[in-house]
């Protein structure tokens, strides 16, 4: 799905809580936010890889309430000066759960890894409206997207393997 | 601690009351405002004045105004600034989110709901229906005295018969939700979600989050104050009864259709605690009837239907962070009652609700946007709150079963949005602050 340069179709933009909502794409919903790091803080963005790391080995189902696919963080350079990419695909769109999803960063400690972003609201946990300004302000839209299971949802992928795995199942007990 | 003697009464207490009147006012100048203001505060209770009182009082006043309406009575531009976005604009504005679009748009409001010069409303409650006569006479004196505040519509409420509890026009208990807030001498009872924070609904106080913050200005005004959403809906009760004679052959098989479509029996009584049978002894034991949970009890919706109207509103733990989201609810019935036996007669019967919390946008449009018009809840795909959803005969209904689920597609509106608009409700310093100028 190729997408108009500003992220939404200007026919169809539906309004959420904090404004204009991205579109669901057959990769589903998603955000992709690019912001420059504070200099000095990479060795803080890679510790906070082994927090995030031990929080879902801790609790597998920490991140449940986003209803993610995936979520990647990347680390690179633009002439000697450090950014941030944090992409993640979900399937839900971000605006309704603005809230949770805020309150879920500062427990699982997602959050710490912003506050060494240039630019980010330092009253954040309090102040979501701040904290959506800054995603949305940063977030770099897609001018395409595609699925090779198009619309498909994690729920409903996470239910085939389960129905996948029990068909299995029964297929050994009648041998 | 709360400030008991601050806060109206309206926050922690409901009234013992039979009928009630709304009045939705307009001021035509902020002088005309403060000296009606001035003459009305007096009416109204403290939640301490309420308690100490309640054995003999037989009228209960709440004060509440839209942002137009704080400035109408000369809050300044500065101050006006400070109160959240969603209020500023208030409920007409925010349709599209709320799900307000068809029949429930604000183009088809009454009683002036969506006009900008809706600035107050007066909330009384009566303990009887004598009672609100003589209210409403005392109200329209006091308004002769003060000009320059005019009446733009009201609405009369009463308890519908024939049952001796509160119950809506299709027959369903109400009033069986009551939180407990610390710090108000109230206890929780089993299953209302523990002691909650004050903060999450009375401004000035900490809440699930920690200490206030980002309180509108000034803090006279916003101390012991909360927002406060107000909703009048039609129901339409020959259109539901149609449903159930549709869908269920006999008078059991409708009751369960009614059941599920709410997640309770008609009498209150919870369907994961009372699956197959009602159980009224249950729907009237306050330390029974909310005691239950989803996750384990009823993950798949074999006893309450993953849509049904009490699993939106009010997820429990099915949902993050839940005490982020809840709401308290009060309000009353309006219109004539349908008897069993009598055909659709065409005139507007429905609640008149109100719905009190701290943040708008995070607790009452949170609910409406995200649980109550989300086709996709819980992987639903193509459902809305079958009771108060926005509905336009597209959307279905799903009910599990063993050993397959059911599925009522066409569901009809049984709900329409005749009205609302957003108030806030002052404490009552801030209320005789207001009257000052």
């Amino acid at each position: 799905m190729a997408i108009p340069e500003g992220g939404f179709f200007p026919d169809e933009v539906e309004y959420g809580r904090y404004g204009p909502i991205f579109p669901k794409t057959p990769a589903c919903y998603g955000f992709t936010i690019v912001a420059k790091i504070i200099p000095g803080r990479e060795e803080v963005f890679r510790e906070h890889g082994r927090t995030i790391e031990k929080a879902v080995k801790d609790q597998p189902d920490i991140l449940a309430p986003l209803e993610l696919h995936y979520l990647r963080w990347v680390l690179f350079e633009i002439k000697g000066e450090t950014y941030f990419m944090y992409q993640g695909i979900f399937d839900t769109d971000f605006d309704k759960y603005t809230e949770d999803a805020v309150a879920l960063f500062s427990q699982s400690g997602i959050s710490t890894v912003f506050e060494n972003l240039e630019g980010f609201p330092a009253d954040w946990k309090t102040n979501p409206p701040a904290f959506i300004e800054f995603v949305r302000a940063h977030h770099c839209p897609s001018f395409l997207e595609y699925g090779e299971y198009p619309y498909v949802s994690a729920d409903e992928i996470k239910k085939s393997l389960r129905v996948k795995y029990l068909v299995s199942q029964i297929l050994d007990q009648m041998q | 601690m709360l400030d008991l003697d601050d806060i109206q009464y309206l926050l922690l207490n409901r009234a013992p009351a039979r009928a009630g009147r709304y009045e939705f006012l307009s001021f035509h100048s902020a002088a005309a405002g403060r000296a009606w203001l001035s003459a009305m505060v007096e009416q109204v209770h403290s939640v301490q004045t309420m308690r100490a009182s309640i054995a003999d009082e037989k009228r209960w006043v709440t004060l509440a105004f839209t942002w137009n309406g704080l400035r109408a009575l000369g809050v300044d531009e500065a101050a006006l600034a400070t109160f959240p976005e969603e209020f500023r604009q208030g409920m007409a504005a925010r349709a599209e989110i709320l799900g307000d679009t068809g029949a429930n748009h604000p183009d088809h409001w009454v009683g002036g709901m969506a006009d900008p010069d809706l600035h107050a409303i007066v909330l009384l409650f009566t303990r009887d229906l004598e009672e609100q006569a003589r209210c409403q006479k005392e109200l329209a004196d006091l308004l002769a005295d003060a000009p320059g505040t005019e009446v733009l519509s009201t609405l009369d409420v009463a308890a519908v018969p024939p049952l001796d509890y509160a119950h809506d026009h299709f027959g369903y208990r109400d009033q069986l939700t009551n939180l407990a807030i610390e710090g108000s001498g109230d206890e929780p009872l089993p299953g209302s979600g523990g002691l909650l924070k004050p903060g999450e609904f009375i401004l000035g106080y900490p809440d699930e989050l920690g200490p206030p913050t980002a309180e509108p200005q000034p803090e006279v005004l916003s101390r012991n104050g909360s927002f406060m959403a107000y909703r009048r809906l039609q129901e339409h009760v020959g259109k539901f009864r149609d449903f159930l004679a549709q869908h269920g052959e006999t008078p059991a098989e409708q009751e369960l259709l009614a059941a599920k479509l709410m997640g309770r029996w008609r009498s209150g009584a919870p369907l994961v605690l009372a699956p197959d049978r009602d159980d009224p002894a249950l729907a009237a034991d306050p330390q029974r009837n909310n005691d239950f949970n989803y996750k384990q009890d009823d993950p798949y919706g074999y006893a309450v239907p993953l849509g049904a109207h009490i699993r939106r509103v009010n997820p429990r733990d099915t949902a993050a962070s839940i005490n982020r989201h809840r709401m308290i609810r009060r309000g009353a019935t309006y219109g004539p009652h349908l008897p069993d036996d009598a055909p659709e007669d065409g005139q507007e019967r429905g609640i008149a609700a109100f719905v009190l919390c701290a943040s708008l946008i995070r607790q009452f449009e949170f609910a409406q946007n995200v649980w109550i018009n989300d086709k996709n809840f819980h992987e639903l795909g193509n459902e809305r709150d079958p009771i108060i959803g926005t509905q336009d005969g597209t959307l279905e209904f799903k009910i599990p079963t063993r050993p397959i689920r059911r599925r009522i597609t066409g569901l009809p509106a049984f709900t329409t949005v005749r009205g609302g608009a957003y108030f806030f409700i002052p404490g009552l310093k801030a209320l005789r602050w207001l009257a000052a100028g």
